[in-house]
C-alpha cells in the first residue's frame, strides 16, 4: 500500500507494517526535546509524585531558552531547577544558554530523516526540516513520554504544499507561511503539511525550518520537508553521519494526499500579518505606512544567522528611524558568533539597532523587549496573538526579517523591495 | 470521576488561542493569579464568575497556538467541567483530556447561547441544552481517551499503569 512519509515514519515508530489516517497508534519516541518552559519545572514534580524517572536520558535533549538570561528571581529559580534536573537524571545533551531549542537541534544535527521526535513546545514542528516527524505537546503529555518513552497518535492525513519557480527579491519562507496562514487557514488539526516542489528543493535548511516552524500557525500536526542531498550535507556539517537509507524516507509517488496545493514562487509578494492573528495577512502594501514604535528581530523562526543576514542586507548604509527602536535577539549563540565573524552584526549595530541576549525574549513576553500599552510593533516572530508580546492593547504585525528591517529604517511598515535594489 | 457534567454555558467565538487562556505575562505567577486572567481579553467577567461544572463553548479551532498546558490547567483551576467546540487546536485538545476535562465536538447546527443550562454525558456523547429543550448526540470520546478522562487525567492514569506494571513484577 502506498504511504506518505508521515505514514511511513509512524508505521516504523509504532512497529506496524502500515498506518492508515485516523488509526490510533502508540509510538516509541526517538528524541524528546524538553525546554525550560514546559520541561523540568513542570515535569519534575510529577515524576516525584509518580515515583518515576526518565525512561532513557540519552534520548532527551534539554535546553534553556524561554527564561534566559534570568531577569528576575523566578526565572533564575526556573533555570537553576532546569540545571539540577540535567544533573539529577544524567542528561548529557543539555544546552544551557546556547540558544533556542528548535534552532539548536538543527545546529547540532540531532535530527535525522525518518525519526519520530516530540517536544514540549508547539514549534517543535520546526524539526520537520530534516525529513523527520517532530510534533509538539503540552508538558503534561511530555511527562508521560519522560516516564514511558511512548505517546499515542491518531495517524494524520497528509496535505502536500508545492512551490515552483524562483522567488523574487525581498521574499522568504516567512512570506510563504504568512500567505498560507491566510489561504490554508489555521484550523488544520489532524493534518501534516508536507512541503515540496522545485522552489523548496533549492531552499536553504534554515528557510525549510521556517516552513515547518510555522506549520504550528497552520494548526497542523506538524510540517515536514522530505530529506534530500542538502539535508545530508547539513548533517555532515553538524558533525553527524547520516544513515545509509536516509533518502529512502519520502512519500511514495502514488501516496494518498488529503489535498495538494500548488503555488508559483514568482507570484509571492512580501507579506505582513496584522494584529491579532498570523492569518490576518496580506501583501505588505495593505499595511504600508503604519507607524511603528518597535521593530523586533527574534525567535526560533526569525533570528537565525540567515535572518540576521537578511536584516543586514537591508540595513547596510542605512539607519533606524528616529523615534523607532530596532531590537535584535539572535536565536542562538552560534548565530551570534557567526554574525559577528562575517560582519553582519557590525552592519546591524552601525544602523542603530539594540542587541539583546539570545533566547525567546519578547516573543512570548518572557524576556527583554516587551511592549507598553498601545504600542505598535513589527516582528519577525511567528505569532501576534493579543497580549503575547506585552500589553493587551499593543498591536503586533508580523513580517519577514527583510520587512521588519525595512520598516525599522522607515519608521513605518515598508515594502523591503524598495531598499534591496 | 463523573463523566456527566451540568452547568451554564460560557460562549466564545472562533480561533480562541491558548495565550488568551494563559497569558505569558503571568507565566511566573501562581496558578491562582494566572487563572484570574484566563480569557480576560475576550470576556473580563469570565474568570470571576465561572462556576464549578460550567461549560466553555468555543467555535472553530478552540485552543489554537501555544502548547502551554496552563491554558487547560487554568480552566481546570476555575472548575470548568467540559469544553465544547466545532473544532479544537490539536495540543489544547490533548491537554484538556490529560487534565481530565472532557472535550467534545459540537455540531454546527446546535445553538448554545451564553448562560444556557447544559447537561453533557461525555461517555455517551449526549448533549442537552436544557434552557432550549434541544438535544444532540455527538461522537463520544474514543475508548482510550474515555479511559484517560474517567481516570481523572494522565497523572492518575499513569499512576494506575505504574502500579499495574509493579504488580506484574516488572
Ligand atoms: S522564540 Fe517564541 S515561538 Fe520560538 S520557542 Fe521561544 S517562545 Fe516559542
Amino acid at each position: 500500500m502506498a504511504q506518505t512519509l508521515t505514514q511511513k515514519i509512524l508505521s516504523r515508530a509504532s512497529g506496524q507494517a502500515s498506518a492508515a489516517p485516523g488509526e490510533i497508534i502508540t509510538c516509541q519516541v526517538d528524541l524528546c526535546l524538553l525546554l525550560d518552559s514546559g520541561g523540568p519545572r513542570r515535569i519534575w514534580p510529577r515524576l516525584k509524585e509518580l515515583g518515576a524517572g526518565v525512561w532513557d536520558p540519552d534520548k532527551v535533549v534539554l535546553v534553556t531558552d524561554h527564561f534566559t538570561p534570568a531577569v528576575d528571581a523566578q526565572s533564575a529559580e526556573i533555570l537553576r531547577l532546569t540545571r539540577d534536573f540535567a544533573r539529577e537524571f544524567g542528561i548529557q545533551r543539555f544546552f544551557d544558554m546556547q540558544g533556542i531549542g528548535h534552532v539548536l537541534l538543527a545546529e547540532q544535527g540531532l535530527l535525522e530523516p525518518g525519526m519520530f521526535a516530540v517536544g514540549g513546545d508547539s514549534h517543535s514542528s520546526m524539526g520537520g526540516a530534516f525529513g523527520c516527524l517532530m510534533m509538539g505537546f503540552g508538558a503534561i503529555e511530555m511527562t508521560g513520554v519522560a516516564v514511558t518513552g511512548e505517546i499515542w497518535i491518531q495517524v494524520p492525513q497528509t496535505v502536500r504544499i508545492d512551490w515552483s519557480g524562483e522567488f523574487g527579491a525581498g521574499t522568504s519562507a516567512k512570506d510563504i507561511m504568512l500567505k498560507l496562514c491566510r489561504e490554508v487557514g489555521t484550523d488544520n488539526a489532524g493534518r501534516v503539511m508536507e512541503f515540496g516542489g522545485d522552489s523548496i528543493a533549492r531552499m536553504s535548511m534554515a528557510e525549510r525550518g521556517v516552513l515547518c516552524n510555522m506549520a504550528a500557525e497552520l494548526g497542523a500536526e506538524t510540517g515536514v520537508v522530505p530529506a534530500d542531498e542538502q539535508t545530508l550535507v547539513a548533517l555532515r556539517v553538524a558533525g553527524q553521519q547520516p544513515a545509509a537509507d536516509a533518502l529512502e524516507w519520502c512519500s511514495d509517488a502514488d501516496a494518498d494526499y488529503a489535498a495538494v496545493h500548488q503555488f508559483e514562487a514568482a507570484d509571492l509578494e512580501p507579506q505582513v500579518a496584522a494584529p491579532h492573528s498570523p492569518a490576518n495577512s496580506g501583501p505588505v502594501s495593505t499595511h504600508a505606512g503604519t507607524v511603528i514604535n518597535q521593530a523586533y528581530i527574534g525567535a526560533c523562526v526569525g533570528a537565525k544567522l540567515e535572518d540576521l543576514q537578511m536584516v543586514a542586507q537591508v540595513l547596510r548604509g542605512r539607519r533606524v528611524a528616529a523615534d523607532t527602536r530596532l531590537l535584535v535577539a539572535p536565536a542562538s549563540q552560534r548565530a551570534y558568533r557567526e554574525a559577528a565573524a562575517d560582519g553582519t552584526l557590525e552592519i546591524i549595530s552601525a544602523a542603530g539597532a539594540y542587541l539583546l541576549p539570545t533566547g525567546c525574549g519578547a516573543c512570548a513576553a518572557l524576556g527583554a523587549g516587551i511592549l507598553a500599552e498601545n504600542e505598535v510593533c513589527i516582528s519577525s516572530t511567528n505569532r501576534n496573538f493579543q497580549g503575547r508580546m506585552g500589553a493587551n492593547s499593543a498591536e503586533v504585525y508580523l513580517g519577514s526579517p527583510y520587512t521588519v528591517a525595512a520598516s525599522a529604517v522607515a519608521g513605518r511598515i515598508t515594502d523591503p523591495r524598495e531598499m534591496l535594489t | 470521576m463523573s463523566l456527566v457534567i451540568s452547568g451554564r454555558a460560557w460562549v466564545f467565538g472562533d480561533n480562541v488561542n491558548t495565550d488568551a487562556m494563559a497569558p505569558g505575562l503571568y507565566f511566573k505567577s501562581s496558578m491562582d493569579e494566572m487563572a484570574r486572567h484566563c480569557l480576560e481579553t475576550l470576556d473580563p467577567a469570565f474568570a470571576g464568575s465561572v462556576q464549578a461544572g460550567d461549560v466553555v463553548v468555543g467555535g472553530l479551532n478552540f485552543g489554537m497556538g501555544s502548547a502551554r498546558e496552563q491554558a487547560a490547567m487554568a480552566l481546570q483551576h476555575l472548575g470548568v467541567g467540559a469544553v465544547l467546540a466545532r473544532s479544537f487546536g490539536r495540543i489544547f485538545y490533548r491537554n484538556a483530556l490529560n487534565f481530565g476535562i472532557p472535550a467534545l465536538l459540537l455540531p454546527a447546527d446546535m445553538e448554545i447561547q451564553a448562560g444556557d443550562r447544559l447537561r453533557i454525558d461525555a461517555a455517551t456523547g449526549e448533549i442537552s441544552n436544557q434552557s432550549r429543550g434541544d438535544d444532540a448526540q455527538v461522537a463520544s470520546l474514543p475508548p482510550h481517551l474515555l479511559r484517560l478522562v474517567a481516570a481523572g487525567g494522565l497523572m492518575p492514569y499513569l499512576k494506575n499503569r505504574l502500579a499495574e506494571e509493579a504488580g506484574h513484577g516488572k
